[in-house]
């Protein structure tokens, strides 16, 4: 304590008492404003944490390695699970693994029809049963610069393919997911123009390395990630690789696809992997595999270049992008 | 105040150490950094408008710290962004050069440096009121180029950055009203 100072009663000196007082009054003002806006900030930006699929065996898992497999370490199945693009559940990263239980795989029809000689629609377990299922570790490459090694199981299309034969009119195969906004959230939202459409050119959807997945890592294949049935084709960027198909229709003329309609300056038919040309707004020379920090320079056609570089001679690749 | 504005850092620190950023923490913490800058931006040029129209003294004396935390953010967005392309100038100047996104963020965060270099009472006094002022009308351009930023950055669902580029648009405009006023 010190003694009051002379000039305490002196007239026009300032009071003691207040000064201290308003500082008191300033710092609860200060803490508080300091907590809500550091609170505010917070919440602006927090997201809840994602859940990942719990995942029914599907068959045993085999995994043998087979031409078409890569080596490399099979991304975690709880990030495989939780963190996914399917705009069908919500924009951001873990909607799908929130919001996609609401979507029944079973009863689930696929209509194949179009330019082929034996249309069908057929259940999806008979389908899967009209072929042996097979495991392929495939790298997955997104379009946004991150990446995956996801272990699909399925059969080939050309498989499926073959068994409804093309007639000789069939040039592209277009694909259809399922249309249903009281089972897919994000569907009431017109964010794309509903159902999601993909395509691809005949000899892209009749190469070997060209996959329907029914299953992941000898699982039944989870909601989040395209379930009943969903198309892989691992040299291009992850949107081509529709989820939830319930149509497959072999066409004419090339199917107009769902990001190259809503945005045809960004994404294009082929979308082929390339790290030669870029996105409008990043470069595509290098990837985040999830898992890792740094990233890794990304390969043309993902790394299958060896096996489907050949589709594509001649065409400028720039411009069919 | 200042306290305030670094929780969200400290909180983010603590998710990317502890893994609750998710299976891409880059990525995330770029998003949250750049939201948070553009935030505190918007927050900082509240300040005035909010002083006209109550009358109240605090906003002004707050306006400096969430200037200075906004550029914390931007600085911090940006080092990650830096940090996530293996430091290179090459990388950099091509991504600013040929990627209007790029430019954009990039340009607001260097509108903001001369800002930030004559943030203290005593440029204020050197340099004059006026010519300081005029300087820090720069704020303007930047909060304006990071809106832009934001939108450029989204690839569906323009909601947020609407809302970002509307709330700017309304503190802005409510600059004109009371000059207006004044006049005879």
């Amino acid at each position: 304590m010190t003694p009051p100072s002379p000039e305490r009663d002196e007239p026009g000196a300032p009071d003691p008492v207040r000064p201290r007082r308003e500082f008191l009054k300033n710092a609860a003002l200060f803490t508080g404003t300091a907590l809500a806006l550091g609170g505010g900030l917070e919440l602006l930006t927090r997201r809840p944490g994602a859940s990942e699929a719990a995942g029914e065996p599907l068959v045993q898992a085999r995994r043998p390695t087979g031409p078409y497999d890569t080596t490399e370490a099979v991304t975690p199945w709880a990030q495989a699970t939780s963190y996914n693009n399917y705009y069908e559940f919500g924009l951001g990263k873990d909607d799908p693994a929130r919001l996609a239980g609401s979507l029944k795989t079973r009863p689930w029809t696929v209509l194949i029809d179009g330019e082929v000689r034996k249309p069908v629609r057929v259940d999806i377990d008979t389908l899967q049963s009209w072929f042996p299922l097979e495991d392929r570790v495939y790298r997955m490459r997104c379009v946004e610069g991150w990446s995956m090694v996801m272990p699909w199981l399925g059969f080939p299309l050309a498989a499926l393919l073959r068994r409804v034969e093309p007639t000789g009119q069939a040039k592209y195969v277009r694909f259809t997911a399922l249309d249903d906004p009281a089972q897919m959230p994000g569907q009431r939202s017109p964010i794309l123009d509903w159902p999601y459409v993909e395509g691809l050119r005949l000899d892209e959807a009749l190469h070997p390395l060209t996959l329907m997945a029914v299953g992941l890592d000898g699982r039944v294949l989870p909601n989040q990630n395209g379930a009943p049935l969903r198309l892989v084709v691992p040299w291009k960027y992850g949107f081509k690789s529709i989820k939830a198909v319930v149509r497959v229709t072999l066409t004419r003329e090339q199917p107009q696809t769902t990001w190259a309609l809503a945005a045809p300056d960004e994404y294009g038919f082929y979308a082929n992997v390339n790290p030669a040309v870029p996105h409008p707004r990043w470069s595509q020379a290098t990837e985040r595999r999830i898992g890792e920090l740094r990233r890794r320079p990304t390969l043309p056609f993902n790394g299958y270049a060896e096996q489907v570089a050949h589709l594509y001679q001649g065409m400028d690749l720039r411009r069919f992008f | 105040m200042v306290a305030g504005g670094v929780l969200p850092a400290l909180v983010l620190a603590l998710d990317a150490v502890t893994g609750a950023l998710g299976a891409n923490p880059v990525q995330r913490a770029t998003l949250q950094t750049g939201l948070l800058a553009l935030a505190l931006l918007l927050l900082s040029l509240a300040c005035t408008p909010l002083r006209l129209l109550t009358g109240w003294t605090w906003p002004a004396r707050v306006r400096k710290a969430l200037g200075l935390l906004a550029f914390g953010y931007a600085a911090l967005h940006f080092l990650i962004y830096l940090l996530d392309h293996g430091f290179s100038p090459g990388l950099l100047l091509e991504d600013v050069l040929e990627r209007p996104f790029v430019t954009a963020g990039f340009a607001a965060l260097v509108l903001l440096v001369p800002l930030v270099l004559t943030s203290t009472r005593d440029s204020v006094r050197r340099m004059g009121f006026p010519a300081w002022q005029r300087l820090h009308r720069l704020v303007y351009l930047a909060a304006g180029l990071g809106a832009l930023h934001y939108w450029w950055g989204v690839k569906k669902d323009h909601t947020a950055p609407l809302v970002a580029a509307l709330i700017l648009a309304v503190l802005l405009g409510l600059r004109l009203l009371p000059r207006r006023r004044r006049r005879p």
